[in-house]
């Protein structure tokens, strides 16, 4: 592994920290598209910011592109407060405007700019070795390191300071306003952390791996767990992962760093999708159809309950009477038997003592919706999970 | 090349004319579909949608190797319908919310699609050039059978927008009422997603994947300030995207290094600005013009009341008190003293005033009677 290489993987690493951050508490905030808003409307500043600097890591450009970021999201906040139309749409027709002015911009000047717009939405981490940056003669690493770098490091220094305002704010703003966190600040705040990142990296990684880098690791992250400190460190530990793998599949077949990473972050939300072991996919349907089971279940021993009649009892009348199909009954049945509350005798059914008490137990609670009760049925009943 | 030459070399240069027509259609049906999408609050559903369509167009040249604007466009079409319905899945199924649903399919697929076009550049065979005009849109690409195409699925939109019409309203405002009503909700719901679906893959080529949205978004937002009647929105929202087309191809072709796409969307940003700023009901102007008159006619009937509070305590209802006792009053100005004049309330001599017998009687029952007949 070259230098240059080392060096590549540890950008987008410190990118992938970096953009973890904020992008947790967007996704937490409800306001995760707000960052692909950023990432697009930034470009006119960095357009004017590049006309004025004529260097695309310098600090003038990206306070400049970050303020355009900001710019947007009040001007998202003001079309939102007039009433006129609802909050996604005033960001749909925020972004595209000010992205449409960046283009514009670059394309009017394409003779003086050396700057594409792909290298904007795309970013080449291939090149981020090459630009170094000189202290007094003295090669200290690539200019991108750096940037990024003081951005994770002021990202992370706000994020221990603030970390319990954050927390408070964005799951209960009125608790935050009344404690004396004023919610705009830490708003604002966030937003301007997010610019911030968006603009650092865009030049590494391009806008839309900002994007994604942003919402995927703290969206796998959240699929996996509901504590605040957890999610953090697992949102940095699947974005780094991403970067590093990413970087390798890019290199393997010779495409697009940005986008390897990005499909590896895809990938990465689609095994959590699936296996996350109580919010993924397969497990919500597995107790999806655990549920109606039980519900059918219910209603079976309900039934038995209710009528002491033989012919109401048959196991044939399952079928007929409540009308369900074959295979459903008998996973009902076998349910039933499993759980000894009921007991099959010449294809009559009838309950047990326990079957007995259970279906008291279960009106109980469905009448009163009272919690106390059923403690001992939560184990083998998903249904009673809430 | 000015403008009155363009128009003249609209009617008589073949690619000036496609390219007119075909922004044209393609504004009216995106402005038709993006009505939906805006009052269905799926307005960024677009900017996901056109961002998804990337891999797809992608997998279709890896498989086909061709470079027809039709089998690209299929392939589009399948991975934006792939990401909408994942993103569906997302919502209903976990507990992440839309937005991040829509954010996280946006840039994911954005990023697969960027992984496979650099990795098709780097094939050594292939003919790839142009794959990326996708990306950012190139009007000028267009040829007379895209706009056909573009026509057709128009004329297809209309059709089944004209025979659902009943369906998409009840659906669009209410929901429930409609399953209950025994409508299959589904069905109507894919009809209309998958014909989003398609508008936006239709705009790829002219305006590309990342300013599509705004072409969905835009006409109808503008739209919905002037009217609340469906089929107005619907009929308008059509209108505007026309016209951004056309006029965002005039302005970009009679000037140099000016691509198509962006300025469509400036264009179409203007008739937003337009509407929210002038529409008579909601826009800004005439709500604050209304505000003003609003907060005018309290300050009047707050003169009046303090007019008659001084009245009360003399005998002659109508003896005369100076200007200057109002003068520390708010509600005064000499427009509103003026008003109360002509209403025959209060009269002026010099620079004394005196209630008149109407006008005291006015004044005792503006508050028990509430009065809403004098503005």
């Amino acid at each position: 592994m070259s230098n240059a290489q080392l060096e590549i993987q540890l950008i987008a690493s410190l990118v992938a920290v970096a953009c973890a951050i904020p992008g947790t508490f967007l996704v937490l905030r409800k306001m995760a598209m707000i960052s692909d808003a950023i990432s697009h409307s930034i470009l006119p500043g960095i357009v004017v910011g590049f006309f004025i600097t004529q260097d695309l890591n310098s600090p003038l450009l990206i306070l400049l592109a970050a303020l355009t970021g900001i710019i947007t999201v009040v001007l998202v906040e003001y079309i939102q407060k007039t009433g006129l139309v609802k909050e996604d749409t005033a960001i749909g027709l925020v972004f595209p405007a000010l992205f449409s002015i960046g283009v514009i911009l670059i394309a009017k000047n394409a003779n003086d700019v050396h700057l594409d717009v792909d290298a904007v939405l795309l970013g080449e981490l291939a090149f981020a070795p090459f630009d170094r940056l000189l202290i007094a003669g003295i090669d200290v690493g690539p200019k991108s390191l750096w940037v990024v770098g003081t951005i994770l490091l002021i990202t992370l220094t706000l994020l221990i300071l603030f970390f319990k305002e954050l927390k408070v704010s964005t799951f209960d703003k009125g608790l935050a306003a009344s404690l004396g966190f004023s919610p705009a600040i830490i708003h604002y705040g966030l937003m301007s952390v997010a610019s911030v990142t968006t603009v650092g990296s865009f030049d590494a990684v391009g806008a839309i791996l900002v994007v994604a880098l942003m919402i995927a690791p703290a969206a796998a992250a959240y699929l996996l767990t509901t504590d605040l400190k957890k999610m953090l460190a697992l949102a940095i530990s699947f974005g780094i992962f991403s970067a590093i793998f990413g970087y390798w599949v890019a290199h393997w077949l010779d495409a697009s760093i940005a986008g390897s990473i990005t499909t590896v972050l895809g990938l990465v939300f689609l095994l959590v999708y699936l296996f996350a072991p109580s919010k993924g996919i397969i497990a919500v349907m597995y107790r999806e159809k655990q549920q109606r089971t039980e519900v059918s279940l219910l209603t079976f021993l309900l039934h038995l309950k209710n009528h002491d009649e033989l012919e109401e009892r048959h196991v044939n009348h399952l079928r007929e009477h409540i009308n369900w199909q074959k295979v459903r009954a008998k996973t009902v049945l076998d349910l039933a038997q499993k759980n000894n509350m009921i007991y099959i005798e010449k294809n009559i059914v009838s309950l047990t003592k326990k079957g007995d008490e259970f279906t008291s137990k279960a009106i109980d609670y469905i009448m009163t919706n009272e919690d106390a009760q059923i403690e001992d049925m939560k184990d083998d009943f998903f249904l009673f999970r809430g | 090349m000015d403008i009155t030459e363009y128009i003249k070399l609209v009617f008589t240069d073949y690619t000036l004319r496609t390219i007119t027509l075909g922004t044209a259609i393609l504004g009216a049906v995106t402005g038709m579909l993006g009505s939906f999408a805006v009052l269905r609050k799926q307005s960024l559903l677009g900017d996901a949608i056109s961002h998804a369509a990337l891999p797809g167009i992608a997998i279709a040249f890896l498989i086909t190797g061709s470079k027809d604007s039709n089998t690209l466009l299929i392939g589009a079409l399948i991975s934006g319908l792939i990401g909408t319905f994942w993103i569906r899945g997302i919502v209903t199924k976990t507990h992440l919310k839309s937005d991040t649903a829509l954010g996280l399919i946006l840039s994911l697929f954005f990023g697969f699609g960027m992984l496979l076009l650099t990795f098709i550049q780097k094939q050594p065979d292939a003919n790839q050039a142009g794959l990326d005009k996708y990306l950012f849109g190139q009007a000028a690409t267009l040829v007379e059978s895209d706009v056909w195409l573009m026509a057709i699925v128009t004329g297809l939109c209309l059709i089944v927008m004209l025979t659902f019409w009943k369906e998409f309203k009840i659906l669009l405002f209410d929901a429930d009422y409609t399953k209950t009503l025994g409508f299959n909700t589904r069905f109507i719901d894919i009809l209309i997603t998958t014909f989003i679906v398609l508008a936006i893959v239709l705009g790829l080529q002219t305006v590309g994947v990342v300013l599509m949205s705004a072409m969905l978004l835009a006409p109808a937002a503008a739209a919905r300030q002037w009217t609340n009647s469906l089929s107005t929105m619907v009929f308008l929202a059509a209108i505007f995207g026309a016209f951004s087309g056309v006029f965002g191809t005039a302005i970009s072709a009679s000037q140099d290094n000016l691509s198509t796409g962006p300025v469509i969307v400036l264009v179409a940003g203007v008739f937003v600005m337009f509407s929210f700023i002038f529409s008579p009901n909601r826009g800004l102007l005439f709500k604050q013009i209304r505000f003003i008159k609003n907060r005018r006619d309290l300050e009047l009937h707050k003169t009046l009341a303090f007019m008659h509070h001084i009245a009360e305590t003399h005998e002659d209802i109508s003896h005369p008190h100076t200007i200057k006792l109002l003068n520390n009053f708010q509600g005064y100005t000499r427009s509103t003293l003026q008003k109360l004049v002509d209403k025959d309330y209060v009269q002026l001599d010099g620079n004394m005033w005196s209630l008149t017998k109407t006008g005291f009687e006015a004044a005792a029952n503006l508050y028990t009677k509430q009065s809403t007949e004098d503005e």
